[in-house]
């Protein structure tokens, strides 16, 4: 019954979405939280710039973002990200919209984490001499952070399932091949249960791990 | 009393520490700081005092600027609060500050909380920072619970902890903004305990705190406080015994009577 998916690359599938995601995630977790910086910080500029990113990036469809990387910055404009073959250069630019989407809802994770810090944690840390910079990073965000774990894993969870918008710019990972073989064979069912099982393979685990990396962590108060 | 004075004129003769002229400040249509004047000389202990939504927070925090204001100035050891930026930073760690809920860092050991300052503000290597807050936390009685995290000590160890915090910036001054207020009352004894040392040890320091034993026993001088003006200030005795003003008779009738 399954001899048909020998045919198939369905690891290497699988694999190039674990490196979307991956690659994806610590883009977002580091521009997310230079946003949630920025939208928390006393720079008014800043500020604005960081609350504008957040509302309109989070309204504009994810497929959007994506085919705009490839169609505006790739072909019309000639961003390459430093590839040179047609295969890589989509990797990149998926990973780019990824992460452009995907910051915007890390940076409002994290600032409901910041929020669960109380003031007085700033106001300590201020107190002792501590500029915005080191208040923010030393005091702040590690608590925030560790406050966040739940709402970031769900983000994350997201993130992974949302790899399969790459398909749209032909980066070959799994929701790629399950086009390709649902075209191929008529097995329907079946290669979307596989596919399904591979990202329930993908996401359980995370949500389970960062579950029991929230708790760990979480600050005693 | 005589000795209380002679020892005022020597210290300004050495120069005024705090020095507050007609500072105001206003919280919308609130104006909670009226016109206050106030100075702090070198070594003197100043307790404030006065009902609640006077404004002696509010009064505390202006001093390392955590609340800014909107007339009047504020100079310390001479110099102008400066407005932000690192001469703001550098001016808040000579400034220890203590708070009514202790805010230890709570995601940092009690020895980490110590040392953090030291080592990024006053730029200490770590070793001789953990040296110091050792030496610190021993000094306010907490050694033994120097890995531990805030959760786990009591409010009473945690405020000693907070104490060891401030005095480990080498501040001229300290601010006590009621201390003892969040604690369960057999625990304000070994925070006042230490509080009094401090002052002994001629600490310049400004404690809002209505524990009168505190005050008659630590205190060069109390300042009464309602809304938002210095209405009376005297020596504890003077105070306590024979307070002038009408609010503070008032005042202190209501906090003996419980
Ligand atoms: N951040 C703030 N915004 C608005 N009003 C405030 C703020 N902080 C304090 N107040 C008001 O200012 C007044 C004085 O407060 P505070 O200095 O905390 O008094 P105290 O410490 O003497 O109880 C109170 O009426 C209080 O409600
Ligand atoms: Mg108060």
């Amino acid at each position: 019954m399954f001899d048909f998916l020998e045919d198939y690359d369905l690891l290497g599938a699988f694999w190039t979405t674990v490196q979307l995601a991956v690659l994806s995630a610590v883009g977002s977790l580091i521009w997310g939280t230079l946003l949630a910086a920025m939208r928390v910080g006393p720079v008014p500029l800043m500020r604005g710039f960081g609350t504008a990113y957040v509302n309109i990036v989070r309204n504009i469809p994810l497929t959007v973002i994506i085919l705009f990387t490839s169609l505006g910055l790739n072909q019309t404009l000639g961003v390459s990200l430093g590839a040179d073959d047609f295969e890589s250069i989509n990797f990149r630019l998926a990973v780019l919209g990824l992460i452009l989407y995907t910051s915007a809802f890390v940076c409002e994770a994290l600032r409901s984490g910041i929020n669960t810090v109380p003031v007085g944690q700033a106001e300590a840390a201020r107190a002792l001499g501590l500029n915005f910079n080191q208040v923010l990073g030393l005091v702040v965000l590690p608590q925030a952070f560790r406050s966040s774990v739940g709402p970031l894993a769900n983000v994350l969870i997201a993130l992974i399932k949302n790899t399969t918008v790459a398909a749209a710019i032909g980066v070959a990972e799994a929701a790629l091949l399950m086009k390709e073989m649902i075209e191929n064979e008529a097995q329907l069912l079946l290669i979307s249960a596989v596919i399904a099982f591979g990202f329930v393979v993908l996401t359980l685990p995370t949500g389970l791990f960062l579950g029991w990396v929230g708790k760990k962590v979480a600050v005693k108060r | 009393m005589t000795e209380v004075s002679v020892a005022k004129e020597d210290v300004a003769a050495t120069g005024d520490l705090v020095v507050l002229k007609s500072v105001n400040k206003h919280f919308g249509a609130l104006h909670v700081l009226q016109d206050i004047d106030l100075t702090i000389a070198r070594g003197e202990v100043v307790v404030v005092i006065g009902p609640s939504g006077s404004g002696k927070s509010t009064l505390c925090r202006t001093i390392n600027r955590l609340e800014t204001i909107d007339s009047g100035s504020i100079t310390i050891d001479g110099k102008p609060l400066p407005e932000e930026g690192k001469a703001l930073a550098r001016l808040r760690a000579d400034v220890g500050m203590v708070f009514q809920s202790f805010n230890l860092f709570a995601h940092k050991t009690v020895l980490e909380n110590v040392t953090l300052g030291q080592v990024k503000v006053r730029k200490k290597d770590k070793k001789e920072a953990e040296e110091r807050a050792r030496a610190l936390l021993d000094r306010v009685g907490v050694a033994a619970q120097a890995e531990k995290y805030p959760a786990q000590l009591s409010g009473g160890q945690q405020q000693r902890v907070a104490i060891a915090r401030a005095l480990a910036m080498e501040p001229k001054v300290m601010l006590f903004d009621e201390p003892t207020s969040a604690l369960d009352p057999e625990m304000i004894n070994e925070v006042l305990e230490v509080m009094q040392q401090l002052a002994r040890d001629g600490m310049t320091m400004i404690v809002v705190t209505h524990e009168m034993g505190f005050a008659r026993s630590a205190a060069n001088r109390v300042v009464f406080m309602a809304d938002g003006r210095i209405v009376e200030q005297a020596t504890p005795d003077q105070f306590f015994s024979n307070p002038r003003s009408d609010r503070a008779k008032d005042f202190l009738s209501k906090i003996l009577h419980h």
